[in-house]
């Protein structure tokens, strides 16, 4: 769960696979929380982890190939921007993709 | 000093257009603004608007919601902050404004801020009267914790998490008015006992008679709620909190919290500091300006025109179209001439309409009455003349509209009044649509006429939810939503679609259920994914849908169901109830409510061990570990050692038994033995919602077997009846029978049929309490009990393979299914806190 950090402030933080897919896990990153999620499609979507609405844990949410939905109170975010699509604050979203050796990269700045 | 600094500071170079202030950011202001817009604004005039609630501009009207856990705080809103940043709005919200110069047209605000103006408008609102009381304060001045106001999105929320601690069961209401009521009904919904406390003779006073009150008290009480009139609250008891009120005359009553509904207070310190007149509220003229003052104008509950001063927001859109003529010149002939105030509303769930007189006044009047107590209906009519002067309406508003409109323009009436109250076999709804005049208020929230509805329609939007969204209206209270169908019917001459996508399964698949599963069948779609794939809009997933279809698959392909784990809700994909705070809730398997020593020690060595920090009984009589992290789960399943009591899913949860007759001294039946065998042979089954069951021994019913979804009762000659569809929730409903049947083998197998039916035949998410009423209890009976559609066979074997797939999910804790399927999803000390005790 914790991250190797080289340059750019790029932050590895291990293999895809430890996502299933379809799903999100949480990772603390350089002190954030943030919540990485692997599409149905393979590709990878980082936002904050925390939903600005009470606190909800965003990695436990539904996700489509547009939104994730936390699963308190079922607001909805859009996974490329973090906004909102159903009247809540925003969550942030980060850059992440996953390099040659299948393993995830964040890029925190 | 501060004024030149900031005024220079403000002014932006070549910016010419009038500088427009608004004090007050709620219902009126907005809308004066929204009005000014839409006359083309924001060409004359830079717009600053104050307003002292922290949030952007939302529907006051919808707290009520808000309050009953109906609506979230977030959907409330009126116009986004976004909005004022598009519309070039300087929002100041926070900010409180102090005092006016009316001479160099300044306005000073708690900010320190001084912000000139070349129009000004106010639109303070009000806010709730507090009646002095001994006791309502602390020494410090403040208002003794538990007693809350009800105005305002703080008001509201400070309301509902003082009412869900646990150790809060009572309230008293003060006042027994539209908010008292609207205030009793939301505090019920959080579990909250309710008592309503008026001082009035009778309900709603200010609304209607005393015959209305008395039918209006029948109905508030049917709902639990307890009202005492003609009662004055005296002093607030308690020391650090509420502790209970102090009655004239009568005992005190103990409670936990007291809202004060008593009424309004126009909010004027502003224009009283500023020397502006001020008489029961701000004095303005048929054109909305503040007499005197060429440039000040007022809109909403701080005005009194003519002499009125209105507390609903009907009257205020048509101040705010008033006020933007003028502000913008649009139309310098536009006057108010005031409202005929006619309300409209859903009050704690009953329909209340009133206008005009409550009761006759003259010995010429005409008072026509219908009384029905029973149904809680009442509907009175004064007439005058030959027009309708007043009417109250209680219960039943189908005839609202068109009373409405004859009220406000005096049309000529029928010479068989009754049928002011009464469709009596003639025209019917749709012709009293027709009747209705095109500018004829039909959304008073949202202030929608007959005409906009129309014109959405013809510009081809020719679906219920469509038109509400394009106009706003139904969007308010929620009340007028049969009229505006009607009116969409009545301007689609019968081409009104009905919104397909109300009746589709799943939001994201545009099918109906028995369409859906067709198309499943047919293509052998497995999956929730390859249901995405072969027929959602471009194979698009929805996230909305994807629970719904999973418990679809599940039911229908049993043991052949591909099971995808991100299609599953998180308590699906970790067998456990995620809680407020992120952590879960584990209820092991206790079938029928029984248990024994070595269990009950074990789980509380298993309390003991993870540090639980609650440990309760549940309603549905099984034992509950609250506050497990997600990372234990598999660890306290394991010391367990007991299967799964599926206290998260939309399934099959429990089956609550009484004692029965091998103890109790009145029991015929063995209950206890039944719900265990119930419970072991349809645990875990996939269902559109939960299953709450139940078995009671005789007709005493200890298990409250007849407000369970299936609810089972032995009666004299060791027989058993079948009650099907009750509920205990939310809504009330005690269950229909279905069958009685002389041994248990047949109450399981027909309790299965009818699970097995509801399986197929259910939306998601629609509990038994409704599927029951809407498709019939003849008709469940002839196809359950008298297998009239010939499909009882087919129906017994699909859940029979439903039962024979069954697997204990908790077996999932030696060998999670996906990585990290038990992995914290955040580090626990960020949520929200739960109180643990
Ligand atoms: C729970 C509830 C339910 C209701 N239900 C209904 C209903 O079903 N139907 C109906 O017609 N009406 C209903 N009403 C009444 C309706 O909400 C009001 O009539 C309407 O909100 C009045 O609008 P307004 O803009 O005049 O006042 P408000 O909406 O109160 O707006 C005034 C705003 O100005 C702010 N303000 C005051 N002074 C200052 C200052 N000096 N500086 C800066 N800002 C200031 C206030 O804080 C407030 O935000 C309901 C009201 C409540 C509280
Ligand atoms: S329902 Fe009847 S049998 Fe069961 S415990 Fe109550 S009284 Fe006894
Ligand atoms: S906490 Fe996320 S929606 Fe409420």
């Amino acid at each position: 769960m914790s991250a190797g950090l080289t340059g750019d402030g790029l932050h590895v933080l291990g293999p895809v696979d430890q996502i299933p897919v379809g799903e999100g896990r949480a990772y603390g990153v350089a002190g954030e929380q943030i919540a990485v999620f692997r599409l149905r499609d393979g590709s990878l979507r980082a936002v904050s982890a925390v939903c600005p609405h009470q606190g909800g844990p965003i990695a436990d949410g539904t996700i489509d190939r547009a939104v994730v939905m936390c699963p308190l109170h079922q607001h909805a975010f859009e996974l490329e921007t973090g906004c909102s699509t159903s009247g809540a604050g925003s969550l942030r979203s980060y850059h992440v993709f996953a390099d040659g050796e299948q393993n995830i990269v964040l890029q925190l700045l | 000093m501060t004024a030149l600094a900031s005024r220079s500071a403000r002014s932006t170079p070549g910016d010419t257009r009038r500088r427009l202030v608004v004090i007050g950011n709620g219902m009126a202001g907005a809308r004066a603004v929204e009005e000014i817009l839409a006359r083309g604004g924001a060409v004359q005039h830079r717009i600053t608007m104050f307003g002292d609630e922290p949030y952007g501009n939302y529907n006051r009207i919808m707290l009520s919601h808000v309050l009953s856990g109906e609506e979230d705080t977030g959907n409330i809103f009126l116009n986004s902050l976004a909005w004022y940043r598009e519309n070039d709005i300087t929002l100041h919200s926070g900010v409180r404004v102090e005092r006016i110069d009316r001479f160099a047209k300044l306005v000073f605000s708690d900010d320190g801020r001084a912000t000139p103006y070349d129009v000004l408008i106010i639109a303070t609102g009000s806010r709730s009267h507090l009646p002095p009381m001994d006791g309502m304060y602390t020494p410090g001045g403040r208002l003794l914790p538990g007693i809350f106001a009800f105005r305002t999105i703080d008001d509201t929320t400070g309301m509902v998490s003082y009412a869900q601690q646990d150790h809060h069961h009572r309230a008293v209401v003060i006042g027994g008015g539209l908010l008292g009521l609207e205030a009793a009904r939301g505090l019920q919904s959080h579990g909250i006992d309710v008592e309503v406390v008026h001082s009035g003779g009778h309900l709603m006073n200010a609304q209607m008679g005393p015959d209305g009150g008395a039918v209006l008290r029948r109905s508030v009480e049917a709902l639990g709620i307890r009202v005492r009139t003609g009662s004055r609250t005296t002093a607030i008891l308690g020391g650090g909190k509420v502790r209970g009120v102090q009655l004239r005359n009568e005992p005190d009553i103990e409670c936990d919290m007291v809202v004060v509904a008593a009424g309004i207070r126009p909010n004027v310190e502003v224009a009283v500091t500023s020397g502006l007149p001020v008489e029961r509220a701000i004095v303005v003229d048929d054109h909305m300006r503040v007499p005197d003052e060429d440039e000040i104008y007022a809109v909403g509950e701080c005005v009194q025109h003519r002499g009125e001063v209105y507390g609903l927001v009907a009257p205020l859109w048509e101040q705010a179209a008033v006020l933007a003529d003028h502000v913008t010149g649009a139309d310098p002939s536009s006057v108010y001439l005031g409202s005929r105030t006619a309300t409209k509303l859903k009050v704690a769930g009953v329909d209340v309409a009133s206008m005009g007189l409550q009761a006759p006044e003259r010995d010429t009047d005409e008072h026509v009455v219908f009384s029905e107590p029973s149904r809680g209906v009442f509907k009175s009519i004064v007439i005058r003349d030959s027009k309708i002067v007043g009417a109250t309406l209680l219960g039943d508003s189908r005839k609202v509209a068109y009373l409405t409109q004859a009220f406000d323009r005096g049309l000529p009436l029928p010479e068989e009044r009754v049928s002011l109250l009464f469709d009596l076999g003639g025209p019917g709804e749709e012709a009293g649509v027709a009747e209705l005049d095109g500018d004829a208020q039909v959304c008073n929230c949202n202030g929608v006429s007959k005409q906009a509805i129309a014109d959405t329609v013809k510009g081809g939007c020719t679906t219920l939810s469509g038109v509400m969204d394009a106009t706003r209206a139904g969007k308010g209270c929620g009340s007028c939503k049969l009229l505006v169908r009607q009116v969409v019917e009545w301007a689609a001459d019968g081409a009104v679609e009905e919104d397909p996508a109300a009746a589709y399964y799943v939001p994201g698949v545009p099918l109906e259920k028995v369409a859906l599963m067709t198309a499943i069948r047919e293509q052998g779609l497995r999956s929730v994914s390859a249901v995405f794939a072969a027929l959602a809009p471009d194979g698009a997933e929805d996230a909305k849908s994807k629970m719904g279809l999973a418990s679809l698959l599940k039911m229908m392909w049993a043991g052949e169901y591909i099971d995808e784990r991100d299609a599953r809700f998180v308590n699906d994909r970790v067998h456990a109830n995620i809680q407020r705070d992120g952590t879960f809730s584990v209820v092991p398997q206790m079938k029928g409510g029984v248990t024994s020593p070595e269990q009950l020690r074990r789980i509380a060595d298993v309390a003991d061990k993870y540090n639980i920090p609650m440990v309760k009984l549940t309603g549905g009589q099984r034992i509950d570990l609250l506050g497990v992290p997600k990372e234990d789960l598999p660890k306290v399943w394991a010391d367990l050692d007991m299967p799964s009591g599926y206290a998260y899913g939309k399934s099959f949860r429990t089956v609550k038994t009484c004692v029965g007759q091998d103890f109790c001294r009145f029991g015929t039946g063995d209950s206890t033995k039944l719900g265990i065998e119930i419970e072991s042979r349809f645990q875990g089954i996939e269902s559109p919602a939960k299953l709450k069951l139940a078995v009671s021994g005789c007709p005493r019913n200890c298990a409250e077997s007849l407000v369970k979804d299936v609810g089972v009762v032995a009666v004299d000659g060791g027989r058993w009846e079948i009650y099907v569809g009750g509920a205990a929730g939310a809504h009330i409903r005690q269950g229909d029978l279905l069958a009685t049947v002389d041994d248990p083998e047949t109450v399981k197998l027909l309790a299965g049929r009818f699970m097995q039916y509801y399986r197929e035949r259910a939306n998601w998410l629609e509990r038994t309490y409704s599927f029951v009423p809407r498709v019939g209890i003849e008709h469940l009976r002839a196809v359950i009990v008298d297998d009239a559609e010939g499909i009882a066979a087919r129906l017994d074997e699909a859940m029979q393979r439903s039962v024979d797939s069954y697997a204990d999910p908790w077996a999932e804790r030696n060998d999670p299914l996906t990585h990290g399927q038990f992995r914290t999803s955040l580090p626990l000390e960020v949520l929200p806190k739960v109180p643990v005790r």
